[in-house]
């Protein structure tokens, strides 16, 4: 508790600084909650068109549409900024984050943490909420549950992969946007139905890294439907587990690239 | 032993492009075999040429980097294992990096840094206080740190290092492109933390005077191995740096004189200014050989330059 309250005093401090530049920060808040509004209008517009995808009518769709949302954007806020780490790794400031008495990781996202991505996590959780309402949830207790932690869920796995993906700049600092491949790429590929998509890229992206333990299965859990694909049933339940050995894997890579972090001459 | 390093390594993998495609890794030792053992309170100078090992050596003991072989022990603690134990109880100021929010006002990081470290608000307070004396930070602690000069930011940085009362603050150049009166301010800060003693103090620089000013013992590092460790007295005396005499003279010089435990080097101003270099005896027998000479008008001692020691050392 008492080191949440030292983060607050940065984050607090961060959003003073961005305060400071007060036309840059108002533009960069109205910019990102437009850019988010045609997000969401993107997903109508495509429902009004085609009314179902990979099999699902327009309300499942629209929950796993909307729990991929709701989750990505608590990661993106929570740590979104981990990708600034290779700026820190070229220009060497990550010593002024080592030389602290807090985790570096948290000092990174703290030390960037984008307030207009608040917008973006408000909207994405009013969009699930929606989609709870009109998709036909099976409410039970489980579900009941199930429908609270999934973005939380969500949020974990997409934050791990921010988190491992920015941990690539410790050992390649030319990185350039091969991280985004996974994490803005994951976003869209968890936006629909894992059903839509064929053969080993499928296999790939739902099952061997995990994706579809985001959105896909929870809202087969939620809706209480039968898996067209033939996974377990057991499996949709499994979300929290995944994400767990996402963020351990995560927290490794972070630890290992720390050791390995060669700073700059001075 | 507030700091004990033995035998540390810092290997860096140095990838070279060869061709279009193919590039070539080498293992560069930055730094190569360092013992250091330094007590509590000592002020110690660290210095060597650009690429010597002092930066890199300093970011082992404070854990930024994890060293590739030895033992290194600061506080009692290993600086990667222990790194958030070992940060409050260790201050860093590295000249060309900055502890500070740029966009915030120097005294809202100083309270940030009270929130981050942990400390008592009174304790805060107090040495805040002094700092703030012996800095005169009082101008300028409600300016964004963006805005202030270079030497009101180093001092700003000292503080910031020391709010949180150190047992170890480690100086990376920290009067770097300064003007002259910051300089002195600085030295003068860190004369005042050396006299109270309760602070040990590790300091690198490519400034001699600091040196001369500050620090009884100066560790000298090139190509990442110690090569002298001492105070400034030994290393002259190891590189047989000369105390000189300049004497003017009544009477000019007698072609072809000596001098008993001196050398005569220079006879200038037609035989009036003579100028010996001392073998190690004491000034006042060669001064009274040299009045038995010839009748003196003035007379003064110069000790040897340390500038020129150190560039001695660093040729090799």
């Amino acid at each position: 508790m008492a080191s949440a309250r030292v983060y607050a005093h940065v984050v607090r401090a961060q959003i003073r600084s961005q305060a400071q530049y007060r036309a840059s920060f108002l533009i960069d808040l109205f910019g990102s909650m437009a850019v988010n509004a045609l997000d969401i209008a993107t997903v109508f517009v495509l429902f009004s068109v085609t009314g179902g995808l990979g099999g699902f009518g327009g309300g499942p769709v629209l929950l796993m549409a909307a729990l991929s949302a709701a989750s990505f954007s608590l990661a993106d806020m929570a740590v979104g900024t981990a990708d600034r780490l290779r700026e820190y790794v070229r220009s060497g400031q990550f010593d002024s984050l080592l030389l602290r008495p807090l985790s570096t990781l948290a000092q990174l996202v703290a030390v960037n943490f984008a307030f207009r991505r608040v917008g973006r996590v408000v909207q994405g959780l009013v969009l699930y909420v929606v989609a709870l309402a009109v998709a036909g949830v099976h409410w039970t207790l489980g579900a009941a549950v199930l429908a609270v932690v999934a973005p939380l869920v969500g949020g974990v796995f997409f934050g791990s992969l921010f988190v491992a993906g920015a941990t690539v700049a410790f050992w390649w600092i030319e990185s350039g946007e091969v991280a985004n491949a996974f994490t803005y790429g994951g976003r869209d590929f968890t936006s629909y139905p894992v059903t839509m998509f064929g053969g080993w890229f499928r296999d790939l992206f739902a099952i061997a890294l995990g994706f579809a333990f985001v959105a896909y299965l929870p809202a087969l859990a939620l809706l209480d439907r039968p898996d067209p694909l033939g996974l377990p049933d057991w499996l949709r339940w499994c979300s929290p587990v995944v994400a767990l050995v996402a963020a351990c894997l995560a927290a490794l890579f972070w630890r290992v690239g720390v050791r390995n972090y060669r700073s700059t001459g001075s | 032993m507030i700091i004990e390093v033995s035998g540390l390594r810092k290997d860096f993998t140095v990838t070279t492009k060869v061709g279009r495609l193919r590039r070539e890794r080498t293992v560069v030792s930055a730094v190569d075999g360092v013992d250091l053992v330094v007590g509590r309170g000592e002020l110690i100078g660290y210095i060597g040429p650009n690429g010597a090992g002092k930066s890199t050596t300093l970011k082992v003991l404070t854990g930024v980097l994890t060293p590739s072989a030895g033992r290194v022990r600061v506080c009692g603690l290993d600086p990667v294992a222990d790194r958030t134990t070992l940060a409050r109880r260790i201050g860093v100021v590295f000249g060309q990096r900055s502890q500070l929010w740029w966009d915030l006002p120097l005294g809202e990081s100083f309270e940030l840094l009270r929130h981050i470290y942990r400390v008592p608000a009174a304790e805060h307070a107090a040495r805040l206080r002094t700092c703030s004396d012996l800095l005169d930070l009082d101008g300028f602690t409600r300016t964004p740190v963006r805005q202030l000069s270079l030497g009101q930011r180093m001092r700003g940085e000292l503080t910031a290092a020391l709010l949180h009362g150190p047992e170890v603050l480690f100086l990376d150049e920290p009067t770097i492109g300064l003007d002259v009166l910051s300089k002195q301010a600085v030295r003068g800060f860190l004369a005042e933390l050396d006299r109270r003693g309760d602070t040990t103090v590790v300091l690198t620089t490519h400034d001699l005077a600091d040196i001369e000013k500050l620090c009884e013992r100066l560790v000298v590092i090139d190509h990442g191995r110690v090569v002298h460790d001492g105070t400034l007295d030994a290393l002259h005396t190891r590189h047989g740096s000369r105390r000189t005499i300049v004497a003017d003279l009544d009477a000019p010089w007698p072609a072809g004189q000596t001098v008993p435990g001196a050398a005569v080097t220079a006879v200038e101003a037609d035989g009036t200014r003579v100028t010996l270099t001392l073998d190690g005896r004491a000034a006042g027998e060669v001064v009274a050989a040299l009045a038995r000479i010839v009748p003196l008008r003035d007379l003064s001692v110069q000790e040897p330059d340390i500038e020129d020691v150190v560039a001695r050392i660093y040729r090799g």
